[in-house]
């Protein structure tokens, strides 16, 4: 984990150190067990063929804690998440090398809270914009 | 609405309503088990003394973590007419943190239906709203799901 970034050295296009996933379909199954989302295109490979897929899909949602991960990360201990979101936009398949990236875009204080904006994006191994986000993060001052 | 719409009229119905109301404690284990599937070693979700150097009381739930909580994909009326799903996304905020020991009740209702044609034909998109609160019936987050049926 980063050390912790205050809100006064931050600075609107100041970038994420990028974060590297390697998901297989053995994380699949352990996602899939400890989120209690059992449907099968993300892990029995005819069942995904079936529903017109090529392969077994990685979770959306678990693409979604890749980002939280980014963010969290380069937040530090004391800073808080306050919202993150994730858009779909493609497929993501296990054995594949994820990148996630972040890039702060605004900054601003309101009612005392000193708050800053980050776009994310996840790559995929081939450099496919497969994620595409958004996070707003409440930051400690000096 | 045309004849051969995905859309329903009891899917129609369910806009709006409350389709799966849960209460779930957040424990421990499986805040671990979590953060351990997702790959994260974040030490505010496994270990308690980093939690308080943050001014947590215990270790806290990953950001994520809310999606584990409930027991099933919220369903619809008519929904085996588009048996097929895929995750949209997601879009969160997060009112105060949720630690190991709270015990959170999820409501779940449908805020919209719209169908679209893509690539793997005529598809429907539900976007389903999750409230979270805690012990003391205060709001600690609240999701917006989109749900791609097809």
């Amino acid at each position: 984990m980063a050390d912790q970034p205050y809100f006064e050295i931050v600075q609107v296009g100041d970038k994420f150190t990028p974060l590297e996933k390697h998901p297989t379909t053995r994380q699949l199954v352990k996602y899939a067990g400890v989120s209690g989302d059992f449907y099968e295109i993300h892990y029995d490979l005819e069942f995904a063929r079936s529903t017109g897929l090529d392969g077994l899909i990685i979770h959306g949602a678990l693409k979604n804690a890749f980002l939280a991960q980014a963010v969290t990360d380069w937040m530090g201990p004391t800073g808080k998440l306050k919202k993150i979101s994730a858009q779909y936009r493609g497929m993501d398949v296990p054995g594949d090398t994820l990148t996630i990236h972040g890039e702060v875009t605004e900054k601003w204080s309101v009612d005392g809270e000193n708050l800053v904006r980050c776009a994310l994006r996840l790559e995929s191994g081939k450099g496919e914009q497969t994620t595409t986000g958004e996070a707003v993060v409440s930051l400690p001052s000096q | 609405m045309t004849q051969d719409s995905l859309i329903t009229p009891a899917m129609q119905q369910a806009l709006g309503s409350v389709v799966a109301t849960e209460v779930a404690d957040v424990e421990r284990g499986a805040i671990r088990r979590f953060a351990e599937a997702i790959e994260d070693p974040n030490p505010l979700y496994v270990d308690e003394s980093a939690a308080h150097a943050s001014g947590y009381r215990d270790v806290i739930a990953p950001p994520t973590f809310f999606r584990s909580l409930r027991t099933a994909t919220p369903s619809m009326p008519d929904e085996a007419k588009a048996p097929r799903l895929l995750d949209g996304g997601s879009a969160w905020e997060y009112f105060e943190p949720v630690c190991a020991g709270d015990h959170i009740t999820l409501v779940t209702t449908v805020e919209s239906l719209t169908e679209r044609a893509g690539r793997l034909g005529k598809m429907l998109f539900i976007v389903y709203t999750t409230e979270y609160s805690n012990q003391d019936g205060r709001p600690v987050a609240v999701q917006r799901n989109t749900i791609i049926r097809y």
